[in-house]
């Protein structure tokens, strides 16, 4: 098992052992943990765009200690680096070697985070060259980072300034335990939207949320980050998993709702129990889902059909209803896949379906956004869970020695805790995008 | 001189959970009355979001109940996420079980000394308790109180070989010896019930109940258990023709007037049922749906005994009385839950409802309290189809009318249970 590998190379006898023979030695990442600091030491800030001491001072707001040099630092916690303004490939020399400069001080579970502007086909393409530049070497970072630290960046559009509400917010995220298993990816910030919490502790303090397919794995894990994070947890699953579900509602004080999602009136049922039982409903997350994997050759209607109408078709048809519903900044969450984006033998009918989703939330985000809220994704990668335990056990095995950054799979926590950063008030900025959750892999469902 | 009644308060159905029932010896044979219970009440907690809340109280019971059992209710609470500070306690009134827990626990209620309530039963045929025999257990007893080595030795030599057979309960009438279908065989045939009526009224259960699990009628009044998630006993492809070819169960000494069958009398089933009760004040605060008032109930009992009444009649006289201290008439409801422990039982009291002379001599009415539109009867099955698990009976059908109740929107609803030892209980739901 990966955990008990996980714990052998990292501790005793056994990790001198694996040290000395060469064996991959994937680290024990850095989760969130209610209380520990935002990052395990100082934060290197770089880069003299304009926005630069606006930012630093936010940060030192947050109680950071933020430097503008690493000269003297043992241990740095974080690297970030402000590229908002560069306009030429050439500009990019000096904040990535001060940045090379520091890595070996970054400690384990540091976090790198640039920011940036998107490329577009508008732009001057020395201004183009250099923002998609940023793309591969911040992804490049990632691969080079050991000790389970992880770069990323946050992309803000024109006019958005690094000091908005959810630049902020994806900053926290980022540099936090809460983006443990996020490596190599980019959050766009497509609006200066969004409210900052007032406990970074309780980000959805007051909140009604519901979360589907929550009986078991990455569902019940989502309910738990949920409630944890200070909302009042819906917790539904199809009845004839309705034992375990009961056990996740009393977990987490919340309640549970009985009800096949497929079913036509399913969202009018979300929204009736939600509003009688608590008043308003804030965050829906689409997480139920099922496999049936199969060779296209050997795929059978039934196998489809069933993956397509669970895993998308339905989400659809909920969506239509809370649109139709008076539900003002109501924000979804909806659980993609790596297979999605990448493709996985045998997962056809799945990756059609995750696929979908990703599809589902770029054209539905104006939609909500016309009602205050949004609607993004989550991709997770290869997550330890009930479900990716019926993958073969060989194309498992090949799966883990694929994951050339953190060389690990994700926990179910990992998926939850972006899913509760998308599902924040904060993060009202940011709409119609996927957030891939896979240690920089895209192997596995 | 008597005090003034204190004023009284409605007290409302919330809602109810019970576990899928399983036919004995199935699917549960390996759970205890406190496991279903635990999962009964986890279950309702879960639904209502009760997690630490302390509750007024909690009653419930088990008919067939171990000896290390006798805080069955109070354990399974423990056992939940309710807070530790809830009170508990066990009612046993045979198959009334579960209709005397809430019924009281409505009366507390209505009586304003508690907001919130909790009412029940559990019981399993597959992990029955068994005692040892009473020449044994004399042995041990005066064993224990045994000083000397001499007195000990003393008390041993009494133990007889004979003692070691074990003594399961089981469902005859002590005064009797006779089986509970064997007695309901003679009422059945005392009220001229046919073979052919009893097996369409089962018919009928299993065809309503298998239409209510189609139309999802069980999702929020049933959670799964052990792997189950619809009673077992239910068959919704049973026929007429099918349940004609069963031989008679009960009764075999009537010979041709022999028609109690397996198909037209309940099995042994294992199961658990809980249903939450409060104020309105109480449901208000908590923002918690209001089904039904719990109106009224009614206990009677009757001397079968003496063979003046058949075993299973009391609730024909309890639902005389509670129409009369109601000024309501038999057919002044929408729904009626008349508990099927056999086909007979349910056709042997319509009938009697119906009798001029039962309800003259017997009842002490000047006229039949009439029929019943049968539409209107079990009409999304009852015990037949779902199983009986004694003290779980009750619980099952007050969260079941409650919601008939509430979708309807109107009217009222009547139970009717008939129990062990000649007694039964009956009560008036009201719809919210």
């Amino acid at each position: 098992m990966a955990d008990k590998y996980l714990e052998l190379v990292n501790s005793g006898f056994t990790k001198n052992l694996a040290k000395s023979l060469g064996l991959p030695r994937p680290s024990i990442l850095r989760r969130h943990t209610p209380g520990a600091p935002l990052v395990p030491g100082p934060l290197l800030l770089l880069g003299d765009s304009s926005g630069a001491q606006e930012l630093a001072d936010t940060l030192l707001a947050w109680g950071l200690d933020v430097r503008r040099h690493a000269v003297g630092v043992a241990r740095l916690g974080g690297i970030v680096l402000l590229l908002d303004e560069l306009a030429d490939p050439g500009e990019l020399s000096a904040p990535m070697l001060a940045a090379g400069a520091a890595l070996r001080q970054l400690a384990p579970g540091g976090r790198v985070v640039g920011i940036s502007r998107p490329a577009l086909p508008a732009d001057a393409p020395a201004v183009a060259a250099v923002r998609q530049g940023i793309d591969g070497a911040l992804r490049s970072v990632g691969r080079e980072l050991r000790g389970g630290a992880t770069a990323n960046g946050i992309v803000l559009a024109e006019g958005v300034p690094a000091t908005a509400p959810s630049a902020l917010a994806a900053l926290h995220f980022l540099l936090s335990g809460r983006s443990a298993y996020v490596s190599g990816q980019f959050l766009a910030v497509d609006s200066a939207e969004g409210k900052l919490p007032e406990d970074f502790g309780r980000p959805l303090a007051g909140k009604v949320a519901v979360v589907t397919g929550a009986a078991r794995g990455i569902g019940a894990s989502i309910a738990a980050t949920l409630h944890r994070d200070g909302a009042t947890v819906v917790v539904v699953d199809v009845p004839a998993a309705g034992d375990a579900l009961a056990k996740v509602a009393n977990q987490v004080a919340g309640t549970a709702l009985q009800l096949d999602i497929t079913r036509p009136d399913a969202g009018e049922k979300i929204i009736e129990h939600a509003l009688a039982r608590h008043g308003h409903l804030d965050i829906v997350i689409h997480n139920a889902g099922i496999t049936r994997d199969k060779l296209l050759a050997n795929m059978d209607a039934a196998r489809w059909d069933s993956v397509i109408a669970v895993n998308i078709s339905s989400q659809l048809a909920m969506n239509e209803a809370f649109l139709a519903a008076d539900l003002p900044g109501l924000r979804i969450v909806s659980l993609a896949s790596t297979s999605g984006i990448a493709g996985n033998r045998g997962q056809t009918n799945y990756a059609a379906s995750k696929g979908g989703v990703i599809g589902m939330v770029r054209a539905s985000a104006a939609a909500f956004a016309a009602k205050g809220g949004g609607i993004n994704a989550v991709a997770p990668g290869f997550i330890e869970t009930d479900m990716t335990a019926k993958i073969p056990v060989a194309t498992r095995a090949v799966a883990r020695m694929l994951m050339p950054s953190l060389m690990q799979g994700g926990l179910p926590v990992d998926v939850a805790e972006a899913i509760g950063f998308l599902a924040s008030d904060a993060a009202a900025g940011i709409n119609g995008r996927t957030l891939r959750v896979c240690g920089q892999s895209l192997v596995g469902a | 001189m008597s005090e003034p009644l204190q004023a009284i308060r409605p007290a409302v159905v919330i809602g109810g959970n019970r576990i899928p029932f399983a036919r004995s010896n199935g699917a549960y044979s390996k759970a205890s009355n406190q496991d279903m219970l635990t999962a009964a009440l986890d279950g309702l907690i879960a639904r209502f979001g009760l997690q630490g809340q302390r509750l007024g109280a909690v009653a419930a019971g088990a008919v067939l109940k171990h000896s290390k059992d006798f805080n069955l209710v109070r354990e399974s609470v423990l056992g939940t996420s309710l807070s530790a500070q809830t009170p508990a306690y066990d009612v046993q009134m045979a198959c009334a079980t579960g209709m005397e827990a809430i019924g009281s626990l409505a009366n507390k209620i209505k009586l304003g000394q508690i907001d919130s309530a909790i009412g029940g039963g559990v019981d399993t045929t597959s992990d029955a308790p068994i005692a040892v025999s009473e020449g044994l257990r004399a042995v041990l007893m005066d064993l224990s109180r045994a000083r000397s080595t001499s007195a000990k030795l003393k008390a041993l030599s009494k133990f007889r070989p004979r003692d070691l057979a074990p003594h399961a309960p089981g469902t005859g009438e002590p005064r009797t010896g006779l089986s509970m279908g064997d007695h309901q065989a003679i009422t059945t045939k005392a009220w001229n019930v046919s073979r052919e009526a009893q097996d369409e009224l089962a018919l009928a259960s299993h065809k309503n109940l298998a239409a209510a699990y189609e139309r999802n009628f069980f999702d929020d009044l049933i959670t799964p258990f052990a792997g189950v998630s619809r009673d077992t006993n239910l068959r919704a492809d049973s026929t007429l023709e099918k349940l004609a070819t069963l031989k008679p169960a009960f009764g075999r000494n009537l010979g041709a007037d022999a028609t109690m069958t397996a198909g037209n009398s309940t099995p042994l089933t294992d199961g658990a049922s809980a249903v939450l009760l409060g104020s309105e004040e109480y449901a208000r605060e908590n923002d918690l749906p209001m089904l039904a008032n719990f109106v009224d109930f009614e206990a009677a009992a009757v001397d079968f005994v003496h063979g003046a009444e058949g075993l299973l009649m009391a609730p024909a006289y309890a639902v005389a009385r509670i129409l009369e201290r109601n000024n309501l008439t038999l057919q002044d409801f929408d729904f009626y839950e008349i508990h099927e422990a056999f086909a007979g039982t349910v056709l042997s009291t319509l009938a009697a409802w119906e009798s001029e002379d039962f309800c003259k001599n017997k009842l002490g009415l000047d006229a039949p309290l009439g029929s019943i539109d049968r539409s209107k009867l079990n009409v999304n099955g009852s015990s037949l189809a779902a199983g009986h698990p004694f003290a779980a009976t009750g619980g099952r059908i007050v969260a079941t009318l409650a919601k008939m109740l509430h979708e309807k929107g109107s009217g009222r609803g009547l139970i009717s249970v008939c129990a062990a030892g000649g007694q039964g209980v009956v009560a008036i739901l009201e719809a919210r």
